[in-house]
Formats: C-alpha cells, sequence, structure tokens
C-alpha cells in the first residue's frame, strides 16, 4: 500500500471500490488482494447489487458454466455487458477470461463477447494437467503463474497485445482496458497483477 | 505428492466453492446437472439413498460409466472409491479424475487405515464430522474436506452436527494460548504444524463443503450460512420429482444464501423433495465409517 492509498483509508474517503463477481468461484482470493492495496471491494452476486458505481470489474476464476449462467438466470449480464464495453477496467482470470473472449474453440457457448480473442476451455487436460511456473509479463517482469484446469489463448486480434506466453502458448492479454489472464495471480504471494490492475483503475 | 502438486490440488477447490457438486449415474443425469449450474459432478452407480436400500457391499463404480460421464460434460468429474482402498484409488487416477472422494458412502476396504493420499497426484476429498478428523485426512495427503452428514437420508441434522463441531473446534484453537497447542495437537492426534495452522487462520487449510441430507434450497443456505464453502449434493436431486428445477435453485441458493426473499422465490413450486428418513429410523451410519 502506498502513502496515499493508506492516508485515504484512513481517512475512509475516496478509495477505489472494485466490484467482484461473487456468483461462484474464487473470489474472496481477490478481495483480499485489492484490499492490501486499499481499494474497497463489492461482491457482486445479484441485480440490486449493481446499482452503484465501480472503478473496476474482477471477473474470477471458477467454472465459466456456472458464472455464465448465473449471470443470466440473475439478469445481470447485460448491466456487466455494457460497463465493460463502455471502458470499465476489467481484470479476468481463467473463467474470467472465458467469460470475457468472443469465441470459445471447444464450446458453443460464448459470454460477453467483449475481448478479440478464441480462448480454448480446459486447454491442459484434466486436474493431473494443472501446473505452477514464473515467467515474464510485459512491463511488470517475473511473475508466479498458477495454472488450474486452465484455458489459454489461441489466437487474438491484432489490436489484441500480448502480456506473456508459456510455452508459446498466450496466457496474458490487454485490450483497451480488459485484462484477461489463463492463470490465477490471486493465489500466489506475488501482488504484480493486482497492482497493475489498481493502476489502471486509478488512471481511468 | 510435491508441495507443489498439493497447492494445484487445494487451488482446485477453491476454485470449485460457492458451487454446488452433484451425484450423478449416468451422461444424461451429468448434462443436466452441468446445465442446471453444478460446479463439479460426482460420478457413481448408485446414488446413497439407493446403496441405503440395496445393502450389501458398494465398490467403485465401473470406469467405463465413469468415463461417458467425463465426455458428457466439460467441468470437473469426481469419482469415489472405499475408504483404505488405494487399488481403486489408482484405477481412479489412471483414467484422469478429476477429484477423487473416499469415502464412507461405500463399503471400507480397511477398518484402520485410510489411503496415503501423498502417494498420488491426483486430489482427493474426504468426510469428516469434526475437526480431528478433518485435521487427519488433511495430513494424509487430502486437498479438500467435506462433512459427512448422513448420505442418503435428506435429512440435514447430521452436516449441520459435524459443520457446527469442526466450527467450535476452530474457535476453541483460535482462541488457545500458543503454548497449549502442543497438547492440543497430542488430543487430535495431528501434528502440531496443522493446529498452528487452524490457531493462526481460524480456519482449515483446504476448502470445507457441506455434505450429506442437503435436500433442498433452504438446507443449502443454511450449511452456507453455517460457513460451508459450497454444497455436495447427493439423493437430494434425482431422487425428486422435478430435478432439474431443484437443481437450478439449490445452485441460486448456494450463491445468494444470505437473500430470504430470493431464497422464498426458489423454493416455490419445487415439486415433491426426496421423501427422506430421519436419523433415529436408521441402522447404519454411514458417518461411523472411518474416523
Amino acid at each position: 500500500m502506498n502513502r496515499r492509498s493508506s492516508f485515504l483509508w484512513l481517512k475512509g474517503v475516496n478509495r477505489l471500490k472494485v466490484g467482484i463477481l461473487a456468483v461462484q468461484g474464487a473470489f474472496i482470493e481477490h478481495e483480499h488482494k485489492m484490499q492490501a492495496l486499499g481499494a474497497t471491494c463489492v461482491e457482486i452476486r445479484k441485480k440490486e447489487d449493481l446499482n452503484q458505481h465501480f472503478d473496476g470489474l474482477i471477473l474470477p476464476g471458477g467454472e465459466s458454466t456456472v458464472q455464465g449462467k448465473l449471470l443470466n438466470d440473475l439478469d445481470m449480464f447485460a448491466d456487466l455487458k455494457k460497463r465493460i464495453q463502455q471502458g470499465i477496467p476489467t481484470l479476468a482470470t481463467c473463467a474470467g477470461l472465458i467469460l470475457l473472449a468472443e469465441h470459445i474453440s471447444n464450446d458453443d457457448k460464448a459470454y460477453f463477447q467483449t475481448l478479440p480473442v478464441t480462448v480454448k476451455r480446459n486447454a491442459y487436460g484434466r486436474q493431473l494437467g494443472s501446473f505452477y511456473t514464473e515467467e515474464e509479463v510485459k512491463g511488470i517482469g517475473q511473475v508466479p503463474m498458477t495454472f488450474i484446469r486452465a484455458p489459454y489463448v489461441e489466437s487474438a486480434e491484432d489490436e489484441v497485445e500480448v502480456l506473456a506466453k508459456v510455452e508459446e502458448k498466450i496466457v496474458a492479454v490487454r485490450y483497451g482496458t480488459q485484462i484477461g489472464l489463463s492463470f490465477h495471480p490471486e493465489l500466489d504471494e506475488n501482488n504484480k497483477i493486482h497492482e497493475m490492475f489498481y493502476q489502471m483503475m486509478e488512471a481511468a | 505428492m510435491s508441495k507443489e502438486r498439493w497447492n494445484l490440488n487445494k487451488e482446485l477447490a477453491q476454485m470449485l466453492k460457492g458451487g454446488v457438486i452433484m451425484d450423478v449415474t449416468t451422461p444424461e443425469q451429468a448434462r443436466i446437472a452441468e446445465e442446471a449450474g453444478a460446479c463439479a459432478v460426482m460420478a457413481l452407480e448408485r446414488i446413497p439413498a439407493d446403496i441405503r436400500a440395496a445393502g450389501g457391499v458398494s465398490r467403485m463404480s465401473d470406469p467405463k460409466m465413469i468415463k461417458g460421464i467425463q465426455e458428457a460434460v466439460s467441468i470437473p468429474v469426481m469419482a469415489k472409491c472405499r475408504i483404505g482402498h488405494f487399488a481403486e484409488a489408482q484405477i481412479l487416477e489412471a483414467i484422469e479424475i478429476d477429484y477423487i472422494d473416499e469415502s464412507e458412502v461405500l463399503s471400507p476396504a480397511d477398518d484402520v487405515y485410510h489411503i496415503d493420499k501423498t502417494n498420488f497426484k491426483v486430489p482427493f476429498v474426504c468426510g469428516a464430522k469434526d475437526l480431528g478428523e478433518a485435521l487427519r485426512r488433511i495430513n494424509e495427503g487430502a486437498s479438500m474436506i467435506r462433512t459427512k452428514g448422513e448420505p442418503g437420508t435428506g435429512d440435514v441434522v447430521q452436516a449441520v452436527r459435524h459443520m457446527r463441531m469442526m466450527n467450535r473446534e476452530i474457535a476453541k484453537i483460535s482462541s488457545m494460548r500458543e503454548d497449549e497447542l502442543f497438547d492440543e495437537a497430542k488430543e487430535l492426534r495431528v501434528p502440531y504444524e496443522l493446529v498452528q495452522y487452524v490457531h493462526d487462520h481460524k480456519r482449515l487449510p483446504v476448502v470445507n463443503f457441506a455434505a450429506g441430507g442437503v435436500a433442498t434450497p433452504a438446507d443449502a443456505a443454511l450449511m452456507m450460512q453455517l460457513g460451508a464453502e459450497g454444497v455436495f449434493v447427493g439423493s437430494g436431486i434425482f431422487k425428486s420429482g422435478d430435478p432439474v428445477k431443484r437443481a437450478q435453485a439449490i445452485v441460486k441458493a448456494v450463491t445468494n444464501y444470505n437473500d430470504a426473499k430470493l431464497l422464498a422465490e426458489l423454493s416455490e413450486d419445487l415439486g415433491e423433495a426426496m421423501v427422506g428418513i430421519n436419523e433415529q429410523e436408521i441402522e447404519l451410519l454411514m458417518a461411523e465409517r472411518g474416523k
């Protein structure tokens, strides 16, 4: 936490507010990261939770089929899609990346379709294919990466910036204010990814 | 199992949080469960209520049947092996199951020892009635815990009892002086480090789900409010009048477990719930298997 944000935290005012999709999955882990950086977190579980302003949006890991279904059933899909299109800084990890992707190569379904990439679900196979590694992310250096039944980006449109690759496969991208990751920065001690996202919120 | 593998396995359980894991016996049921919003399915030949009714020895399911379910859905697939039956677990690992449930629902194969789960790469979930059982299973390599409850009854009383017991014991350890932890470890028959973890973090080192007797959206909400991080529903869905509707309702109840108004809507017109048997009426207490 830098001095400015800790001061604001003491005053309890003007803190950046991040909405975290909390219908299913590992959302608490993101909350802890963002709170440590000085942001206020709001769990988005139902439509009424959207009646407020957020400075940023996090789409966490979990099961994309469950999250996608609940977004529709709980009538939150259109509102969130609109916010993403209007440029709210969005951090999407694993299932979140699948929700953002324009196409899913091995599934007929698609969700927000705001990120012009094609992702492959469960691209590394079942749980025995899950792995941990470290790799360079453009602009922020070496980052620990935990892949859990993870997707990867098979192809991306030219305007999408590739932030990281692991063994030739794209695992991190940025497109405007959307960051999409195959891995789970919320599970490791390192805060670089969340700091990058925090700065995007500050700049927005 | 390396520390890294154990972490990855524990982290898969983290991804399942806030979700419902449903028992299914056919690829068709598996697809229904996935469509209804299950975050994983448990593949087994007979659901606990039928195992209870049939009696006899119940074993690991036919791998062919499990593979059929793996092909039918894209969400994680779990399967059960008998307590202590490491050969069944090896078979399940060979077909790349996502999670093995070393389960008291099946007939135990060993009345003393559980499987040494540290020998496996694939993750294990185990049942527990109290903190000691939970930590012993974690020490053996389990990367996820669930309450035992009483499977196949539709009676939530035991799941509630087990969840409350764990919460009470965690609260007790959290408030202990550090010099009291050594003796507590001895009492619980677990390594000091696990007790220290509970003391420092006020929680189990792995994800803890509710299981055994959950039959309605209200049951699911009850368990979530008691601190469960997700819910297993076994017989409750496919033994009910309208499985699709009930499954969808339980999924939403787990997401919005604090919203009584929504829970009221979800509980309407669900058709017949599984009939259920209450705990005084049953002779076989599965929860007493494997301690």
